[in-house]
């Protein structure tokens, strides 16, 4: 008889620390609407954005995403060393391979911890938090550290009229470790992969190297991203108000449980009509960094749970609903007991 | 299930003044959604998902563009349900 394998058993497990870095320049609408033919209030009409930061030559997506994570373990009163896996949400880390993870584990010095990037666009990070969670539970890991970070400037076309004043840069960071009770519910994932085209960044790489004919919508040879926003609009909002219902259902809760809010920062009215679908009460406290820092895509969600301690600190062990969707299309959403205070 | 056009633009008129905020004496059958009623593009998406779910019938995103009048969308509401 052949013998049987053996396996591991976790724990539950707990958002312990969240950490971010926001680029320095804020760029307000003014700077952006010359080159699309647009105003100040159309942008806040139909985006909610005032406002977002764009990282310069020295903020890369590695620079953001390492001092996103210092925050993040000095918060938990961790270091680098405590770390046994390393998740990176992101779109944007300018090199095929090695990943991100691998690089900013080398920066903090601590090479050792297993390491890889998510490619699940704006639903990215809820995925890394999903995972971080399963692998403690399954006891093959006791303390992730999952980053979302981008630098989608790089990628982002400023005379294309659809996008130029939606997406920004960012990073942040959850440490993610063993609890008695759970802190992190069942995650609610999945994909509408027959709308791959309604977010994308083309042309390949290849493509740009071989073929002249093989242009970005504005005629540049770069894998800007574009956007079919009516489209996306309409599969975030009704789509994604139900699969953040389920996300509720499955860890047992109602909308009247909930104490927060924090969907990916999209853009204020997917987020303000997102919440009407699901009955959201006013006694839930919504997310909107989107207002003052724009779409950062995998990072939207660690920085807009910072923002929203840093302004509401009775939130620190408190419930809250995240919902991560995007590019793909895919999206994961979880509920979370947000970090005590550090 | 066959609809009236008076049905229809009945029931275009509650949804765009719930979405909107456009009284409902304001919409006629020849106002331009756009131009005419200020009912921007992500307000056409709410306006279009009331409509599916009010009356039964699927409006594809291609289609959305194309209905630039209150006419239009009740034409098109029609002769998906008939």
């Amino acid at each position: 008889m052949t013998k049987v394998i053996s396996t591991k058993t976790g724990t539950e497990s707990q958002i312990l620390a969240v950490g971010s870095y926001r680029p320095k320049r804020l760029v307000p609408n003014s700077e952006i609407v010359d080159r699309i033919d647009s105003s100040d209030e159309w942008i806040q009409q139909r985006t909610g954005i005032e406002t977002r930061r764009f990282a310069g030559s020295d903020e890369t997506v590695l620079d953001m995403a390492t001092w996103a994570a210092e925050a993040a373990l000095k918060k938990a009163k961790l270091t680098i060393s405590d770390i046994d896996t390393i998740i990176v949400a992101t779109i944007t880390f300018p090199f095929q391979a090695p990943s991100a993870a691998t690089a900013i584990l080398q920066r903090l010095g601590h090479p050792k911890a297993a390491a890889f990037d998510v490619n699940a666009a704006c639903a990215g990070f809820s995925y890394g938090v999903a995972m971080a969670h399963d692998f403690i539970k399954a006891g093959t890991s006791k303390h992730v550290l999952v980053i979302g970070a981008e630098k989608i400037s790089d990628f982002t076309d400023p005379n294309d009229r659809a996008t130029a004043f939606i997406f920004a840069d960012g990073a942040g960071a959850v440490v993610i470790g063993p609890s008695r009770d759970a802190g992190i519910g069942p995650v609610e994932w999945g994909s509408d992969a027959d709308s791959r085209d309604a977010i994308l960044m083309n042309p390949s790489w290849v493509d740009i190297r071989d073929n002249e004919t093989q242009l970005t919508k504005a005629g540049g040879k770069w894998p800007n991203i574009s956007q079919e926003g009516q489209k996306v609009f309409r599969w975030a909002v009704f789509s994604m108000s139900k699969a953040a219902l389920s996300a509720l259902k499955s860890a047992g809760l109602t909308v009247n449980d909930l104490d927060a809010f924090i969907p990916h920062q999209a853009n204020i009215r997917i987020i303000e009509t997102m919440a009407k679908e699901m009955d959201m009460p006013d006694s839930v406290i919504i997310a909107d960094d989107i207002r003052t820092n724009g779409n950062t895509s995998a990072a939207s969600i660690p920085l807009a749970m910072d923002a929203l301690l840093d302004k509401h600190p009775e939130l620190h062990g408190k419930l809250a609903l995240l919902i991560g969707y995007g590019a793909g299309l895919v999206y994961a959403g979880q509920v979370v007991r947000l970090p005590e205070k550090p | 299930m066959a609809l009236s056009q008076a049905d229809v633009l009945a029931g275009i008129k509650e949804i765009v003044e719930e979405v909107a905020g456009i009284p409902a004496a304001k919409i006629e059958l020849d106002k331009n959604f756009t131009d005419d009623l200020e009912v921007d593009s992500l307000s056409m998406v709410e306006v279009v998902v009331a409509c599916e779910e009010r009356f039964g019938v699927k409006i594809p995103d291609e289609k959305v563009t194309e209905l630039a009048t209150v006419g239009d969308a009740v034409n098109f509401i029609v002769n998906a349900a008939a």
